[in-house]
C-alpha cells in the first residue's frame, strides 16, 4: 500500500521552497492607482490626528488595486501608526504617499488586525520603510499556514501586475492579550481576540479621540466573512459592545461609524444563520444541502451576500454540528 | 509570457509543487479564458493522475462510469478547507460486492485523501466526507469489487480560493478538544434494515505545511491516518486518510445493521495518539 501518498508531496515540495520567495521587481508607482480606479487614495480624518480611507465593497480585482478593506492612521507626537496595509503593493504605496500628505512623523508601526490578504498584501511596503509590524500571537502561525496558498489563489483573481512585489510578510511582534504602542504624547491600545472573524483578529484603540479600529470584527454593508469561530464571535460581540468608543472604523463599511450601533447589522446575520443552521443540524439535513438555504433571509441586506453566504455556512455547520 | 513564467515561479512553494506543473502548462497552452482556463484545468488535473495512478494501483486496468459507482460534490467549493463528497455504490451493478474506496484529488499536495474498506455484507453504498481542495480538480472514487475490478467515476471542482484557505481555521480549539467523537444516528424509514450513522472526530488533521514561526522549522503533519468502524467486532467501515481530509474528520454512511450490537470505533494519528469510542445502536429500524 503507498501510504506515502496520503502526504506524498511534502518532501517534493521542500526543495523548492527557496524559489517561492523570489522577489519580482515592481514598475509600478502609486500614480497608476489613480489610473486603475479613477479615485484617488484618500485619507479622511475622522477624529484629531486619526485617518482612515474606505474601500469599496467588492471582491479584490485588478480594477480596484485590491483597496476594498478600510485602512487607518494615528498620528502621536513623535511617530505614527498604521492600521492594515492594504491589499496589494500599489494600495500600500498610495497609503504611505497619502500618509507624507498629512503627517511628517515617521510610521513606526504597522498592526495587523488579521490574516486577510486585503489586509496584509501592502505588508512588505512598510516593512521596507522600517515599521515594525505588529499581530496577534497568532498571526505568524496563521499566515504560515496560509501564505503560499493566498499567493496562488489571489494570482488568479487580480492578475499579474497587481500580484507584483506582494509577499506574506508576518509580524515582528506579537500581541498576547494587550499591548499599548507609544507614539510620543499618545498611546495606541492594541487588543488581541478569541478567535472569530479569524482566530488571529487584533483591534486598536485610540483613548484620546475613543476611535475603535475593529479590523474584520465589525462588517457593516460588505457581509461578514466567517474563518474562525461563529460561536466566538457571537460571544464577544458584548464584550466588543461594551468598548468605550465614540467612533469606529469598521474593517468594511462607512469611516466613520456610529459606535456601538454598528455591530447591530453583522449581530443579526449571525444569529439568522447560526438559527437556520441548528434547524438543519436537527432534522438531520447534510452540510452541502443545508448551506444552500441557510442565512438567505438576510440576502437583501448586504453587499456580497452570494459571494460569501454559502461559505460562511458550511464553515458554520462544521461548527455547530458539535453543539 | 515572459512575466508569466516569471509569476509562476511563486507557484513553486512547499504547498503547490503540483500546482506549479499545471500552472506553466497553461501558460505555456496560452488559455486565457475563464472557459478555455477551466478546461485545461482538467487536462492538466489527468495528466497529474496519470503521473502517480501506477503508484496506487499499478498496472491494473481501470474501467471508468460504469455506474457501478457515483461521486458527487460541489462544482464550485464554497470553502477550500471544507468540501462535502458524496460517494454511493450501486449493488446492482456490483454481484460480488465492493472491498474498497478510494478518494483521489488530483492537484492536492496529497493526491490520495483516503482509503475506504468496507466490511463484507456490511451493506456500505453511500459514504459521505469533507475535504480539502487545493485548486480546480477532479475528485476520483474508485471502487475495487469483489472480483478485483476498478471501477472510476470522477467530478470537477473548482476551489473557490480567495481568502477561504485549505487550513484549520481555529488551531487552538483544535488542539484543545482533540480526539473527542460524537455518533450521530438517523432514523431510517420503519421495516427497514438500514442504519445511517454519522461519526465525528475531533482533530486538526493538520497539513503539516506549516513552519513553527520561532524554530522556522516545519511542525510535522499531524493528522487521523486510520479509522475503523465496527459493530460489535465485525467491520462496517475502515478508513486509512491523509491531510486532505478536512480538520474534525467527519464521515456520514448507511450499513445493515446486524442485530442491536454496539457502534465501536477506533482511530489512530500519525503521533500514534488512539482513540476510541463505543454508542449503543438506537434501533429505529429493527
Ligand atoms: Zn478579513
Amino acid at each position: 500500500m503507498p501510504t506515502d501518498l496520503f502526504r506524498r508531496r511534502l518532501i517534493k515540495g521542500f526543495a523548492c521552497i527557496g524559489a517561492g520567495a523570489a522577489v519580482l521587481p515592481c514598475c509600478l508607482s502609486h500614480a497608476s492607482y489613480a489610473a486603475g480606479t479613477g479615485a484617488k487614495f484618500a485619507l479622511k480624518e475622522v477624529a484629531d490626528g486619526v485617518y482612515a480611507f474606505g474601500g469599496v465593497n467588492e471582491l479584490m480585482t485588478d480594477a480596484n488595486q485590491g483597496a476594498i478593506c478600510n485602512v487607518g492612521l494615528v498620528v502621536g507626537d513623535e511617530a505614527a501608526a498604521a492600521v492594515d496595509s492594504g491589499g496589494s503593493m500599489v494600495e500600500a504605496r498610495a497609503f504611505l504617499a497619502a500618509i507624507k500628505e498629512v503627517t511628517d512623523k515617521p510610521v513606526r508601526y504597522l498592526v495587523n488586525t488579521h490574516m486577510h490578504p486585503d489586509h496584509i498584501f501592502g505588508n512588505a511596503a512598510f516593512r521596507d520603510i522600517g515599521a515594525t509590524i505588529v499581530g496577534h500571537r497568532n498571526l505568524p502561525r496563521a499566515l504560515a499556514a496560509r501564505g503560499d496558498f493566498y499567493l496562488q489563489s489571489y494570482h488568479r483573481q487580480i492578475g499579474d501586475a497587481l500580484m507584483q512585489g506582494i509577499e506574506i510578510v508576518p509580524p515582528t511582534q506579537t500581541v498576547d492579550d494587550r499591548l499599548e504602542l507609544d507614539l510620543g504624547g499618545r498611546k495606541l491600545e492594541l487588543r488581541a481576540w478569541k478567535a472569530a472573524h479569524t482566530d488571529n483578529d487584533l483591534t486598536a484603540y485610540d483613548p484620546a479621540t475613543r476611535t475603535f479600529f475593529a479590523g474584520d470584527l465589525v462588517f457593516m454593508g460588505h457581509l461578514p466573512t466567517l474563518d474562525g469561530s461563529l460561536l466566538g464571535w457571537m460571544r464577544q460581540l458584548d464584550e466588543l459592545a461594551a468598548i468605550d468608543a465614540a467612533v469606529t472604523v469598521p474593517g468594511h463599511g462607512p469611516v466613520p461609524s456610529a459606535w456601538p450601533q454598528a455591530l447591530e447589522d453583522e449581530r443579526r446575520y449571525f444569529e439568522v444563520l447560526a438559527g437556520d443552521l441548528r434547524k438543519a443540524i436537527a432534522d438531520g439535513v447534510p452540510l452541502d444541502k443545508a448551506v444552500q438555504t441557510a442565512g438567505l433571509g438576510e440576502r437583501g441586506n448586504w453587499a456580497l451576500f452570494d459571494d460569501y453566504n454559502g461559505r460562511n455556512a458550511t464553515a458554520a455547520y462544521a461548527e455547530l454540528e458539535w453543539e | 509570457m515572459k512575466s508569466q513564467a516569471l509569476t509562476n515561479r511563486r507557484w513553486f512553494s512547499p504547498i503547490s509543487y503540483s500546482l506549479a506543473i499545471a500552472a506553466v502548462a497553461f501558460a505555456l497552452l496560452g488559455g486565457s479564458t475563464d472557459i478555455a482556463g477551466a478546461q485545461q484545468t482538467m487536462a492538466s488535473s489527468d495528466k497529474i493522475w496519470a503521473s502517480f495512478k501506477g503508484d496506487v494501483f499499478g498496472e491494473r486496468q481501470i474501467i471508468s462510469d460504469t455506474g457501478l459507482v457515483r461521486i458527487e460534490a460541489p462544482k464550485r467549493a464554497q470553502d477550500a478547507a471544507l468540501v462535502p463528497v458524496d460517494i454511493y455504490i450501486d449493488p446492482a451493478k456490483a454481484p460480488d460486492g465492493v472491498k474498497a474506496v478510494t478518494l483521489i484529488i488530483d492537484v492536492n499536495p496529497a493526491p490520495l485523501a483516503a482509503t475506504f474498506t468496507l466490511g463484507k455484507d456490511a451493506g456500505v453504498t453511500h459514504i459521505s466526507t469533507r475535504v480539502r481542495v487545493n485548486d480546480y480538480s477532479w475528485l476520483r472514487a474508485i471502487a475495487e469489487t469483489g472480483s478485483g475490478q476498478l471501477h472510476m467515476t470522477q467530478t470537477f471542482v473548482k476551489a473557490s480560493g480567495g481568502c477561504s484557505a485549505p487550513a484549520v481555521k481555529n488551531t487552538d480549539e483544535a488542539m484543545a478538544s482533540m480526539g473527542k467523537m460524537k455518533l450521530r444516528q438517523f432514523p431510517e424509514p420503519a421495516m427497514s434494515q438500514v442504519q445511517e450513522l454519522q461519526l465525528m472526530i475531533r482533530h486538526p488533521n493538520n497539513s503539516g505545511f506549516q513552519r513553527d514561526p520561532i524554530t522556522q522549522y516545519f511542525i510535522p503533519a499531524h493528522f487521523v491516518q486510520k479509522l475503523s468502524i465496527s459493530q460489535d467486532d465485525k467491520l462496517i467501515l475502515a478508513m486509512e486518510g491523509g491531510i486532505s481530509i478536512s480538520e474534525d474528520p467527519n464521515f456520514r454512511f448507511d450499513f445493515k445493521a446486524n442485530g442491536p450490537g454496539e457502534i465501536k470505533v477506533e482511530a489512530t494519528d500519525t503521533d500514534g495518539k488512539v482513540f476510541q469510542d463505543q454508542w449503543p445502536l438506537e434501533a429505529a429500524g429493527l
